[in-house]
Order: C-alpha cells, then structure tokens, then sequence
C-alpha cells in the first residue's frame, strides 16, 4: 500500500480509537448496570426495543468497531504472522464486511 | 534469547502485550457476540436459552473475562492515544499503571455487580 493509503489508515485507526473510547465506556457502564437488573432476553429487549437513542449510539458504535478490529488485526498479521499485501487487505476487507453485516443484525434484532 | 527477554521486561512492552492480546481474543469474540444478539431477530426462545445457559458459574466467569479484557483493552487504547497525541512521553510508566488500574476497578465493578 502506499504510504498515503497507511497514513489514512493509520487515521483511521486513531479516529475510530476515540469514538470508541466513548463507546466502550458507556457500554461496560451499561453491562454493569444490566447485569444486577438481571440478564434475560425480556429484560435486555424492553431496554432496547424502539428505542432510537439506543440503536444510534450502537450504530455508531459497530462502525467505529467495523473499522477499528480490522485494522487492529491487520497490524497483528503483518507484525506477527509477516502477512501482508493485497491477499491480507482483501481478506481484511471482507472481515470487515462481515462484521458489520453481523453487528447490524444484531442492532435491528434486539431494536425492531 | 535470555538478553531479549530482559530488554522487554519493562511496564511500556508488558502494556504493549496486553493491549495487543486483549484485542486478538476480542476480534475472536465480536463475530460470536453479535451473531448471538442476532438471534433476537427470528429465535428469540434461543437466545432467551442461551442468556439461562450463561447464568451458570462458569460462564460467569468467562463474562468476567470478557469485560475485564475490554477494559484492558480500552485502558491500553487510551494509554496509546495519551502517548502519540500528548506531551507525556516521560509519563511511559504512570500512563501503564493508570491503564492497568482501570481495568481493575471495570472488572471488579463488574464482578461485584454479577
């Protein structure tokens, strides 16, 4: 890749690091609430159910992760593993596809 | 080997460590949490099942896990962000034992709240 392409990479990486700096904080805060509220589908479903704050904060939230694991990844297959060039990218690319196709099923399973 | 070892022995490279093991085992997890979640769509009695099957102490335990590698990681993350984006290069140690200590109190937080 050209150090063009690694340098908004590597922006990328940084800028999808702080959102989900706030993300992430909300969320563990979130866990703890709602494991001593209890942890049943009823229980999680009627916080999240048609509640639109809720699906925009994890919409935001599965984007920054969607970009930020991959590029996590990517830097641990080309260090660790001496994976790189396209056939990691692509392979990346579609983790990165996958994961967002999963985490927006997950959303709009438990917002619709 | 035995000299390698030493020159990493210090808080920057263990930071380095856990941050980048933290964030393997939670790209392992995202795909399954969400496809989990996703049952919520169409097999809601599954995944009703599944949070019973979660209840029991060992599976507690590996929730523990998770959230406590999720705040290391997060700690880790801001650790890095400080290090490239603020003026605290001779803050290496402090930054890695702030970092250390917030996950401690996310996982203990967690743990007293199971």
């Amino acid at each position: 890749m050209s150090a063009r392409g690694e340098a908004l990479l590597w922006t990328a990486q940084r800028a999808s690091a702080a959102v989900l700096a706030l993300c992430v904080a909300v969320h563990l805060a979130t866990m703890i609430y709602a494991v001593h509220a209890g942890l049943g589908a009823a229980e999680i479903l009627s916080r999240t159910r048609g509640n639109a704050l809720w699906l925009g904060f994890y919409a935001l939230f599965l984007l920054a992760v969607a970009v930020h694991a991959p590029l996590g990844l990517r830097a641990v297959l080309g260090e660790w593993l001496g994976w790189r060039g396209r056939s990691r990218d692509a392979a990346l690319a579609a983790f990165a596809l996958a994961l967002a196709w999963l985490g927006a099923r997950a959303i709009l399973g438990v917002f619709l | 080997m035995k000299a390698a070892l030493r020159a990493r022995n210090h808080p920057a490279y263990w930071a380095f460590l856990v941050h980048r093991v933290s964030g393997i085992l939670l790209v392992l997890y995202l795909p399954a949490h969400f496809w989990v979640l996703g049952l919520a769509l169409h097999q809601a009695a599954r995944l009703d099942a599944f949070l019973r099957w979660t209840d029991q102490p060992l599976a507690r335990f590996g929730e523990w896990g998770l959230v406590l590698l999720l705040a290391a990681h997060l700690a880790g993350g801001l650790r890095l962000l400080a290090l490239e984006f603020l003026p605290w290069r001779d803050w290496q140690k402090a930054l890695a034992a702030a970092a250390a200590a917030l996950a401690l109190v996310v996982g203990l937080a967690f743990a007293l709240a199971l």
